[in-house]
């Protein structure tokens, strides 16, 4: 039996209790006790992830803007300004989504791509095949030398101000989807970018593997709550963010999965999938759902792959939940074209058909329901 | 250890007491509520409801994942918990004190097939 893989962090998750679960081939804390109580502290307070189990790619070189351009689906052209980073997916031929991917601009020559865990192998396989067919030279590096940790929360961002010294001054004023790199001293080279997966504010912050154990404490210090993959899950739905697997995958448009915003169709844009994309349009409608209550408690709750009944045809629950937030089950759904905000449906569970209503994505923002 | 001497037990992470009007009480384990994490969903069995072993007869839900609960022995509901619509999360504070439902045993013989504590235990690796 092939053994898991562990993160730096692995023994300190174990040694602060954590339940662990194998995760895309990773052995990783899904919650430290309660995953209510982490999600609660990220949306209140300030809480950390070990995403270690993502990757940090390194494409260098000097044709990596024109690579990127043409490997992924939105337009790196945005990033003009060192640090800026853009959210993409990266498409097949067949304009299904490979990965969902978020790349920082740092030099003409050097641009860094986070991946997914479960994805990270095809992905390098996939830019390393596009680069040699395309004879664009450039050199792409996994760095598995790096792991990643995840502050997030009202008072994420003054925490690890306070943990570690020296990183306010360069790091202040960044604005959303901005990266800093910067010098910490104890815990060597910091990239600290102003991203994340949980609809707060926060820092995603990439350090030596030597470091991280140090940093993780250094923030354990200052009061932020270890919070796990349960959290993770929950606080991303809300925030109406896709899990790469489950709301999309290699047989799944981004067009239908609530991405279009992310993809760059501009006429003179040619990038792998354009064509398709172009041809086929849009197929789906991509929408949240929120399970109507019976009375003030929940009649269920949404899970994926239950069946969608709609006036315009059958769909399906991609993601699904109950929110700790709303204290209602929530989820994403991909339905047929037609359905609009505001419809009420039916959710197929068990030998049941629920009423739910169909709402805008996200249904959280900086901590409130945005619900009507 | 969560095993309580007094109790018999189901491989599927039931607990049973035999009350003295001839009744069952049913619940979850200790280790079932821990596997399950937060629970926030419950659906119990209409009283009056005839089961048989094997029969899913109950649902809890926990954020993260569904579970079946199964009738350890055949009878009829005559009681269900009601106080836990209203707060779920009191099967994971007290799994032996959250009961769920009361069977009333169609044999005597029923709950000879239960485990005990000893032989739940092992079978969880305890």
């Amino acid at each position: 039996m092939t053994e898991l893989k562990k993160t730096p962090l692995h023994a300190t998750h174990r040694a602060l209790n954590a339940r662990m679960v194998d995760f895309g081939g990773w052995d990783m804390p899904v919650n430290y006790g309660s995953q209510l109580d982490e999600h609660h502290a990220v949306r209140t307070d300030a809480g950390m992830f070990d995403v270690s189990h993502m990757c940090v790619v390194d494409a260098t070189g000097d044709a990596v803007r024109p690579f990127l351009r043409h490997a992924l689906a939105n337009n790196v052209d945005k990033l003009q300004t060192p640090g800026r980073a853009l959210y993409s997916c990266m498409l097949g031929v067949d304009g299904g989504v490979i990965d969902d991917l978020i790349v920082y601009f740092f030099a003409e020559d050097w641009f860094r791509i986070v991946v997914n865990a479960g994805t990270a192998d095809k992905d390098v396989a996939w830019l390393t095949r596009l680069n040699a067919d395309g004879g664009f030279g450039v050199t792409l590096k996994p760095r598995r030398d790096l792991s990643i940790v995840a502050v997030q929360g009202p008072n994420a961002r003054a925490k690890v101000w306070q943990a570690v010294p020296g990183t306010q001054a360069p790091t202040e004023a960044l604005k959303p989807f901005n990266a800093a790199r910067v010098a910490s001293g104890a815990f060597g080279e910091l990239m600290v970018a102003r991203t994340g997966y949980t609809g707060e504010d926060g820092f995603e912050i990439v350090v030596d593997n030597q470091h991280v154990d140090a940093l993780w404490h250094a923030f354990l210090d200052q009061g932020v709550k270890p919070a796990g993959l349960g959290a993770r899950d929950t606080l991303r739905l809300e925030a109406g963010m896709n899990l790469y697997g489950q709301d999309m995958d290699e047989n799944v448009s981004p067009l239908d999965a609530g991405l279009a915003w992310t993809v760059d169709l501009k006429p003179e844009r040619d990038f792998v999938g354009s064509a398709a994309l172009r041809a086929k349009g849009q197929g789906a409608t991509f929408v949240g759902l929120v399970l109507r209550k019976a009375g003030d408690k929940p009649a269920g709750i949404l899970r994926a792959h239950q069946k969608v009944l709609t006036a315009h045809g059958e769909g399906e629950v991609t993601s699904g939940t109950f929110s700790p937030t709303l204290q209602e089950s929530i989820a994403f759904a991909r339905v047929p074209v037609g359905v609009a905000i505001g419809d009420e449906v039916q959710v197929a569970i068990r030998d049941k058909a629920l009423p739910a209503r169909v709402v805008k994505l996200p249904f959280v923002r900086n901590g409130k329901s945005l619900l009507a | 250890m969560s095993i309580p001497a007094d109790l018999k037990y189901t491989e599927s992470h039931e607990w049973v007491r035999s009350e003295s009007d001839g009744t069952v009480t049913v619940g979850i384990t200790h280790h079932a509520q821990e596997a399950l994490g937060d629970i926030v969903f419950i659906e119990l069995p209409e009283v009056g409801k005839q089961v048989a072993p094997g029969d899913t007869i109950a649902v809890i839900e926990s954020v993260k994942a569904a579970s079946d609960i199964y009738a350890p022995v055949p009878g009829e509901i005559v009681e269900t918990n009601a106080a836990l619509a209203d707060a779920p999360d009191q099967v994971n504070a007290g799994p032996y004190d959250a009961w769920l439902f009361k069977i009333k045993p169609s044999n005597s013989s029923a709950l000879d097939g239960l485990l005990s504590a000893e032989q739940y235990g092992k079978s969880i690796g305890a």
